[in-house]
């Protein structure tokens, strides 16, 4: 078990993008960790460059107290979790999950033990025998995990885990991820695109753009207080509203706003989307706000919302950063 | 039903069936003629003897030959086989300028570098070399002639395996070795069989270049045999050469007989999942 540190760490692809640059980062012995961010952020290379199979142009990068850097992938003691799970369509389940024994040269009764008790820890018995195409995207995805667990690796990399399955196995799965991550206790670090997966997932995330870390913090503190207005818009599953107001951004997420006789915004009624239990009203200024149902204001009337203090943040107009 | 529409689907039967017999009938005489105790180049319900049989088997070259061509089609075909794999995964993998530029002027060389205009060179070469009447040698030079055809057919299958397969492997610790036999070949194998096969049949059926590299009588193969086959009046020995294309034809039929059940043919890449 160990601790993933990446100190200075830039990934340049030929041709000279820099997927990830300047990095600095610090995943805890033990912990679930999101790389969060939009699609060519640089969260993919990031894990691919702690995994060996990207190398760091620039910076180190350590495991426990182990410089990785130079080493090659097999030799850094990760497990990872492709995005296709990548199962060898060619072997059975038990020999995709004991791939990993095999490699190391571990005499067949070893494997086949190894494989049926590891899968039998995600609940895979009785598929043994059968090949990936013959399972469903739960299935080969908890396969894959399997296969991942029994290279008893000290870090586990989760590329999109969960972005292969369709939404409803998707919550499912999700619960599944993090059960087994709290049993092993491993220190594991996910990749994905969806805010709302991050949240639930994660102990700590890492907002990325450009190849940068914006923010680092647990689910709430990245929610509650997001480090600058990308982090703002990026996270929640409504957009948070972002006002200019003279030299500040005024930021306010739509689930804290309310209708009050006084407040910070004013407006008519433009547009009511139902989200369930609660809808989105959109003002004419731009603003949105949530109301529980059943409780919509008609369109066209002048609604005043406001928030509590502590949940307005004030942005600096010029650099995006939270002021308070 | 209209007339017009049986009179089309009659017209429809003859053709095919018309199609069918221009090729079926040089089967049938190759299925009838080894063992007709008069086979002619006609197609008749034969009278049944083996004598053929044993005049084929007393021909002081025609075993000897099918042996020749078994050992050179072997060397051929295997080293195409394993080259073409190995080369053909590199190219797919590696970075390189101008590779698929390199891949097609290969492939328009192949026919030109084997073909005809090149036999003199080649018999030069190989005569300053000392491989005349070497099997290995002739093996090589057939070998060579379809490495780029074969090179650029298995190319497409390496494509098609994910290289988050091979990433996959490498993370747990697999050697490049370890990739390849575990990984890349496996999930290739249609490609690799199908290569095999084509090798296998087109150094089988080749001609010109053990005619011309082969001089000895006792080191031809069979295709080059089948033409000193004459009795003492120089026409077609018919007792002899029904039964030796016989036995001349049945090797590429099991091997693919063979190889499409253990494997199956594709002439594309591609992952069944």
């Amino acid at each position: 078990m160990a601790g993933i540190t990446a100190r200075g760490l830039s990934t340049v692809y030929p041709g000279g993008v820099r997927a990830v640059d300047e990095l600095d980062l610090e995943v805890t012995d033990g912990e679930l960790f999101a790389l969060l961010g939009p699609s060519g952020c640089g969260k993919t290379t990031l894990l691919r460059t702690i995994a060996g199979l990207e190398s760091a142009s620039e910076g180190t990068v350590s495991i426990g107290s182990r410089d990785v850097t130079r080493l090659p992938p097999g030799d850094r003691r990760v497990a990872m979790v492709f995005q296709d799970y990548a199962l060898f369509p060619h072997m059975t389940v038990a020999e995709n999950i004991a791939y990993p024994l095999k490699v190391r040269g571990a005499a067949r009764s070893v494997r086949d033990e190894t494989a049926a008790r590891t899968a039998a820890g995600l609940s895979l018995d009785g598929l043994l025998e059968r090949r990936p195409g013959q399972l469903s995207g739960g299935q080969q995805q908890r396969a894959a995990l399997a296969r991942a667990v029994a290279a008893s690796a000290e870090v586990l990399l989760l590329d999109e885990p969960l972005s292969n399955l369709d939404a409803r196995l998707r919550l499912e799965a999700r619960t599944f991820l993090k059960k087994l991550q709290r049993e092993l206790a491993l220190t594991t670090v996910f990749v994905t695109h969806d805010q709302a997966e991050a949240l639930a997932l994660a102990d700590r995330i890492a907002v990325m753009d450009a190849g940068r870390i914006r923010q680092i913090g647990t689910p709430r503190e990245v929610f509650q207080r997001p480090a600058d207005t990308f982090v703002a818009n990026f996270i929640g599953s409504t957009p948070m509203n972002l006002v200019p107001r003279d030299a500040e951004i005024i930021g306010v997420r739509p689930e804290y706003l309310a209708p009050a006789p006084s407040g910070l915004f004013t407006g008519t009624v433009s547009i009511v989307e139902n989200l369930g239990v609660t809808s989105l009203v959109t003002l004419d200024c731009g603003v949105g706000y949530v109301v529980p149902e059943d409780d919509e204001p008609a369109v066209g009337t002048t609604v005043t919302v406001d928030a509590p203090p502590a949940r307005v943040l004030r942005y600096d107009r010029e650099t995006g950063l939270l002021v308070r | 039903m209209s007339p017009l529409w049986m009179v089309r689907r009659i017209g429809f039967y003859v053709l095919v069936a018309v199609v069918m017999a221009f090729f079926a009938v040089p089967m049938l005489w190759l299925a009838s003629a080894p063992f007709d105790s008069r086979p002619g180049l006609g197609l008749r319900w034969p009278d049944w003897t083996l004598d053929n049989v044993t005049a084929t088997f007393d021909h002081p070259y025609a075993l000897t030959s099918l042996v020749n061509s078994l050992v050179l089609c072997v060397i051929a075909t295997v080293v195409t086989t394993v080259l073409a794999a190995l080369a053909a995964y590199a190219l797919s993998r590696v970075r390189i300028p101008g590779r698929d530029l390199l891949l097609y002027l290969l492939l328009l060389l192949s026919s030109v570098v084997t073909g005809t205009a090149a036999m003199v060179p080649i018999f030069v070469m190989m005569l300053q070399l000392g491989l005349i009447n070497s099997q290995f040698g002739t093996a090589l030079v057939i070998a060579g002639g379809m490495l780029p055809a074969a090179i650029f057919i298995l190319k497409d299958f390496m494509d098609a395996v994910p290289r988050s397969y091979e990433e996959s492997a490498r993370v747990f610790g697999a050697s490049p070795r370890q990739v390849l036999a575990h990984v890349v070949l496996p999930v290739a194998r249609p490609g690799v069989a199908t290569i095999f096969v084509w090798a296998f049949v087109n150094a089988w059926g080749n001609f010109l270049l053990p005619f011309l590299l082969l001089r000895d009588v006792g080191a031809q193969p069979a295709a080059v045999l089948l033409r000193t086959l004459y009795d003492e009046g120089g026409s077609a020995n018919l007792t002899v050469i029904p039964v030796f294309s016989l036995l001349y034809s049945i090797p590429v039929v099991v091997l693919y007989l063979f190889v499409n059940r253990r494997y199956g043919f594709r002439f594309h890449g591609g992952i069944k999942s």
